[in-house]
């Protein structure tokens, strides 16, 4: 598993990316809509594992 | 603008090209990249590339999927004519450009006497060096010496006892990375590495190294020796602006650019290279992050192409991470010259912990190990233009965190 829990991504899409009480991810929305793309991407683009990928 | 070029090819380089592509930018684009190899991540070099988990293949970097670009690898600038934003290349061409990106990032700085990877003394930067390493490393060497407890050392030493080398780390300050954590933090640090079992001396200098054509000792200021069948030099990194020397560019410990890293009409910068004043924290600095060269990459091409607006100022909140001896340090904002220190989350003890960096009446930073969610939670207080000490505190007691 790539992502080491550094949580780049919840700062950039907070509700879609939020760690948990043992500092793991949680993707609260798997499926995010449009609207949501720009953070999405901004996220996949600060996380340092490079460990999200959109999945059109 | 119909012509722009990239000078430096890693993270820098490749995502202001990205985000240029991304902003419409549909002109000609050129990349010029010292080394001749894929363009590599820097982060895995001293941990997971050393301990062997990451092979060479897993640290390449791409561009963006839609980013089209010309590559000249293994060509540098060796000059730059600012105004005519005239580019000489080391395959002896020139040209100029409608605009140029500056990302040449930094070198390691190397011991006087002390040249290349000869003798059984290495600098940590490149993946050639990284490799050099890692092969001796995997050799089973008595012992290593680490000449430098910053973030750069204290990875390579934690990768070290990873491997189940000795490993010794030798550093001038009275603690290590004072001046990133401040020294309640820099303790913890310190004791956790001693706790892994890193022979760390603290308040020493190398003052000789002994052993030809491999080295085999060094002598430290306060009169001990250490015997080194490797020696690892991690005393950090000088901005490579040397070919700007004539180019009309005000270079003083990095590319002098503004607020919104223009260096010059048409040029920006970005990355470990440039040196800009941001709004919080006052005096222009470099910051060398492996964050900061993504969001300043993509700033400096926003500014680049003024869009989607006229040029702003680049204040972010920098932000980097360190793995060692499994543990996450993380920092976000400065710890330097604060007023206070404070605990907010965990404990030191338990070395999973929150503080605060209290400026004034303002949080200059956080720190936390092993801590990430509640970390998390201020980095967003931070995000607030002006974070002031008690907001932060009562944010941080809110049902929200």
């Amino acid at each position: 598993m790539l992502c080491d829990g550094n949580g780049a991504c919840a700062l950039e899409a907070p509700g879609i990316f939020e760690l948990d009480d043992a500092d793991q991810l949680v993707v609260l929305e798997e499926n995010p809509g449009p609207a949501d793309r720009a953070r999405v991407e901004a996220a996949a683009g600060a996380c340092p594992k490079r460990a999200i990928s959109i999945v059109t | 603008m119909k012509s722009i070029a990239v000078v430096g090819g890693s993270l820098a380089g490749l995502e202001a090209a990205t985000r240029l592509r991304q902003l419409g930018y549909d002109g000609s684009l050129l990349i010029y990249s010292q080394e001749r190899r894929q363009p590599y991540d820097r982060p895995p070099l001293s941990k997971g590339l050393l301990t062997g988990v990451r092979d060479t293949a897993s640290v390449a970097l791409t561009l963006g999927e839609s980013a089209q670009a010309d590559w000249r690898m293994g060509v540098s600038a060796v000059a730059l004519d600012a105004r005519r934003r005239e580019l000489s290349l080391s395959d002896g061409s020139s040209e100029r450009f409608d605009g140029i990106v500056i990302a040449t990032g930094a070198a390691a700085i190397r011991p006087r006497a002390i040249s290349g990877r000869d003798g059984g003394i290495h600098v940590l930067r490149t993946l050639d060096d990284a490799i050099s390493l890692r092969s001796r490393l995997h050799q089973a060497p008595a012992r290593v010496v680490i000449v430098g407890a910053g973030f750069i050392g204290l990875e390579v030493a934690s990768s070290c006892r990873e491997l189940g080398l000795q490993v010794s780390v030798i550093e001038a300050r009275a603690l290590p990375l004072e001046p990133a954590l401040g020294s309640v933090v820099a303790g913890t640090v310190a004791a956790m590495h001693r706790d892994h079992g890193v022979d760390l001396r603290l308040g020493v200098t190398v003052v000789a190294a002994h052993g030809a054509p491999q080295v085999e000792r060094l002598d430290l200021s306060d009169g001990t020796s250490v015997s080194a069948d490797v020696v690892v030099y991690a005393v950090g990194v000088q901005p490579e602006t040397g070919w700007l020397v004539g180019s009309g560019l005000t270079v003083d410990g990095g590319v002098v650019c503004d607020e919104a890293c223009g260096a010059a009409p048409g040029i920006v910068a970005a990355g470990d290279v440039a040196r800009w004043p941001h709004r919080r924290y006052g005096i222009p600095r470099r910051i060398e992050h492996w964050d900061n060269a993504i969001r300043q990459a993509h700033h400096a091409a926003s500014t680049l192409l003024a869009n989607p607006g006229p040029p702003a100022g680049y204040d972010p909140v920098p932000w980097f991470w360190s793995d060692q001896h499994g543990s996450k340090l993380q920092v976000a904002g400065y710890a330097g010259g604060a007023d206070e220190f404070r605990v907010v989350h965990g404990s030191l003890e338990a070395r999973r912990f929150v503080g605060l960096y209290r400026r004034g009446d303002e949080v200059g930073g956080a720190v936390a190990i092993d801590d990430s969610k509640a970390f998390l939670a201020c980095r967003r207080l931070l995000l607030d233009p002006e974070p002031t000490w008690s907001k932060v505190l009562a944010g941080l007691d809110s049902p929200v965190n």
